[in-house]
Parts: structure tokens; C-alpha cells; sequence
């Protein structure tokens, strides 16, 4: 199918943008990569598409005091190939290249991706589990909302209509954290069946305050709540770990449709969540020997 | 509604200004407006790849891009890149290893093959990972990577 007749404006200032965005049914235009295939679908019908490429300020990834700065205008392949990413926000550089293809990954934004809140999209999940800061700005206005509090339902967020995200700022990763991410998908690339992200932190011969998001299953990136009183031993067993995916996975509300009933994807998540534990624990407790299976 | 915008752009090497609707996307700009038919169209919602051109050396899903998105970049179609003889090599190689049946998603692989050959000589996995993002209806993608290993090392000087 062909797109809908819209209007199209291309303002060089984020000023302008931010005026245009006042109007009724006006949008953003960043990568397209989402948008535009809904267009051709005749899913939306914007009245005025306001295309954010040739605005400077929002292009860049900076090492900030605040943390990782992730501009509006920020590919996905900028994120992948960037070597402050790699450093400093190592969870992002493990998620990337199970985004999309290369063709999309080239065009797609890491803050277009946060604000369409795909529930099978990485950004949102990625964004929840560190608790990123999201920068929203309208005409006359910015304001900066947790990542934990922006995504409120399927598609559905925080941003108001008239606000684009401007950037998105991840915190810097810790000496002493370490990450784990799988997901899982038909075809590598493609909309993930469920995925998850975990962060926790290692204290000794232990990896405490993990956090867990699962995505693709649910509405909405889920931060598990069963996780505070859970461990990752250096010496902790495959049966152990199986346990912890179990007690986790229990939260799950998952969505049902033609990729599978809840309990099946409760079951997916389960074994991608051991999976992951187990890599984490080699990886963080590497050469101790621990003695499991 | 129409709305017309006025844009000028490199394409295969020539410059082009035309007249577009903002709802038209690239590739039916280019198969519609400009006939250059090389440039497929399968799925048209970014799923399939054939419609894959390179912009800005990059490749690009056309469908997923408007036409008046290109203003002021440099398009190349199968049409541009097989008259500068970029990627002859790609081509014989396809032709060698039968790397193509009904040849409808082919332009689209030769646009990401020819991205993936700009950098470090790519693994088999890195050539099949690129390719995860181009649908072969035929399914012959065995032959496709065959193809695209063969040329990786010849160009970076040594056996594939």
C-alpha cells in the first residue's frame, strides 16, 4: 500500500521543530524506520511529518558528567560501532546487534525506538533495566523522566504529543557490574518472541542486586520485582540457577498471540534468564574454578 | 492533498533535481518517476530487503525512506553500481555460483553485499548475519554467501 498525504517540514533548528510539533497531528521524523512502514500500512496518518535530520544539535554520543548522552539523530550503527558505548555502557553494545538488520540499523535512532515503545524492541528494555534518564522537550519546556517511569503500556509512554525525546542519557557502567542479554527470534534481527536484560553487581564471590527485564512477551519492558533477595554464587549450580529463572519468569504477564501461548513463552524466558545467569557467572568469576554440573 | 517539494541529489553519479510528494517514498520514486526498475519492491514495510539501495554508501532500506529524504545525498541503484563496475567481481561471482534464481531479491543482496565488502574481510557468520536482513523466496542462500566469501577473499588478497 502508498502512504497517506501528509505535509512535510525539515527545520535546521530543534527551535523550529519544537513549533511545528505544537500543531495538531504533527510528528516526528528521525530514522523512519517504523514510522514509514506504518505509513505504507496506512496504520497513521499524521497531518504533518517533521523531519528532525538536519538538526546538528541532536546528532552525537558524549561522555558526559551525567552520563552516556545519546542524541536524538544517534543510529543504531553509530551505537554499535562506538567505542565510548563499548567502555561505557557495555549492556547497549551487547543488545545491538540483535537489532534489526544492517539496512535498518543504518536509519533506526536509539531515541525513535524509546519513543514508539515497540514492546519486541531492545531500546525500551535496555533502557529500563539501567534506568536511563529520557530528556523530553516541547516548545518552552524540557523535563527528564526516568526510564522506569516512561513506558506505560503497549505503544503507550509518557511523552505527550507535542514533546519529542531530544536525547537520552544512560549511566556509566560501574567496575563492578556486569550485564547479560539474549533474546529470542524466527529469524535473527527480527522482532523478538521474548528477550531479557540483566544487571548485577559483584560482591565478593556473589553477583547481587540483579536486575531483570523481560520484553517481547509483555506490554511493556517488565522489571521483575522477584529479584531483591536473589543470588548468583561463584559456586551456585545449574539446578540453583534454573531455580532463580523459574521464581522470575512466575512475575511474567505475557501477551499471547501467534508467537505462542504465555506458559510457552514463560518457558522461553526461563531458559534464555538460565542461560544468561550461567554466562554471567563465568564471566564475572572466571578461573576460580567453580565446580558446577 | 499533494505537497510538493523541490529536491536535488546525487544519483549514480549524476546529479538529479526533481519535484516530489512528500508521501512518496524512495523506491517508487526511482521505479515510478525516474524507471530505473532495478530497485525491487517486496514487502514494503522494511521486511524483505529487496528493495535495498546504497545512501551515502550505507544500505537503505528504500521503502522505508521518502523521496524528499534525499535531498543533498548520493543514491546508488543496481543500475549505478553495475555501470561503474564497483562490484563486477560480486556480479561474476553470482553468476559463477548460480547465487541467484528467480533474481528478484538479488539488486537488494548486491546493495548490502556491497556495503559489508567496504570494511574487514567479513567471516562466513558476519556474511550470513549481514544477509539475515534479505529474503530469498528461492532459498538459495548457500550459493549467496558462497558468492560473497569468494569475493571477500580475492579482494583482501587471499584464499576465501
Amino acid at each position: 500500500m502508498k502512504a497517506p498525504a501528509f505535509a512535510y517540514r525539515r527545520p535546521d533548528e530543534l527551535a523550529e521543530a519544537l513549533s511545528l510539533l505544537a500543531d495538531d497531528g504533527a510528528q516526528v521524523l528521525a530514522g523512519g524506520q517504523s514510522l514509514i512502514a506504518s505509513l505504507n500500512m496506512r496504520l497513521s496518518a499524521p497531518a504533518l511529518l517533521v523531519d528532525i535530520n538536519r538538526i546538528g544539535a541532536l546528532r552525537g554520543i558524549e561522555d558526559r558528567a551525567d552520563g552516556i548522552r545519546i542524541g536524538a539523530l544517534v543510529r543504531h550503527v553509530d551505537v554499535l560501532h562506538s567505542p565510548v558505548i563499548a567502555r561505557q555502557v557495555p549492556l547497549l553494545a551487547m543488545a545491538l546487534p540483535h537489532v534489526a538488520h544492517m539496512a535498518v540499523r543504518n536509519r533506526g535512532t536509539t531515541c525513535g525506538s524509546l519513543a514508539l515503545a515497540d514492546p519486541s524492541a531492545e531500546m525500551p528494555a535496555l533502557a529500563v533495566t539501567l534506568n536511563a534518564k529520557i530528556v523530553l522537550e516541547k516548545q518552552g519546556a524540557r523535563r527528564t523522566v526516568a526510564a522506569r517511569d516512561f513506558f506505560q503500556g503497549l505503544y503507550q509512554t509518557d511523552r505527550q504529543d507535542d514533546e519529542m525525546i531530544t536525547e537520552v542519557i544512560f549511566p556509566r557502567a560501574a567496575d563492578d557490574e556486569v550485564f547479560g542479554f539474549a533474546e529470542l527470534a524466527r529469524r535473527h534481527g527480527d522482532f523478538a518472541t521474548v528477550g531479557i536484560a540483566v544487571r548485577a553487581r559483584r560482591s565478593g564471590d556473589t553477583l547481587e542486586n540483579l536486575d531483570v527485564v523481560i520484553f517481547g512477551s509483555e506490554a511493556t519492558p517488565l522489571l521483575s520485582p522477584a529479584t531483591s533477595a536473589l543470588r548468583i554464587a561463584a559456586d551456585a549450580t545449574a539446578p540453583m540457577l534454573a531455580d532463580m529463572a523459574e521464581a522470575i519468569t512466575a512475575t511474567m504477564e505475557p501477551m499471547e498471540n501467534h508467537q505462542g501461548r504465555a506458559d510457552t513463552k514463560r518457558k522461553q524466558a526461563a531458559v534464555l534468564l538460565r542461560r544468561t545467569f550461567r554466562d554471567m557467572q563465568s564471566r564475572a568469576f572466571a578461573g576460580k574454578g567453580n565446580g558446577h554440573d | 492533498m499533494t505537497d510538493l517539494h523541490s529536491i536535488a541529489f546525487m544519483l549514480n553519479g549524476k546529479s538529479v533535481t526533481a519535484d516530489v510528494d512528500a508521501r512518496l517514498h524512495l523506491a517508487d520514486f526511482l521505479r515510478h518517476t525516474l524507471h530505473l526498475t532495478g530497485t525491487h519492491i517486496g514487502c514494503e514495510h522494511g521486511v524483505c530487503g529487496a528493495c535495498n539501495v546504497l545512501v551515502d554508501g550505507r544500505s537503505t532500506r528504500s521503502c522505508l525512506m521518502l523521496a524528499v529524504q534525499v535531498d543533498g545525498a548520493h543514491v546508488e541503484t543496481i543500475e549505478g553500481l553495475t555501470a561503474s563496475g564497483q562490484i563486477a567481481d560480486l556480479q561474476a561471482a553470482f553468476t559463477a555460483r548460480n547465487a541467484l534464481q528467480c533474481g528478484y531479491c538479488t539488486p537488494g543482496v548486491l546493495a548490502t553485499a556491497a556495503e559489508l565488502l567496504t570494511g574487514n574481510k567479513p567471516t562466513r557468520d558476519e556474511i550470513r548475519d549481514a544477509l539475515s536482513g534479505n529474503y530469498c523466496r528461492c532459498t538459495g542462500y548457500h550459493a549467496i554467501v558462497d558468492a560473497i566469501e569468494t569475493v571477500a577473499g580475492k579482494r583482501h588478497g587471499g584464499a576465501p
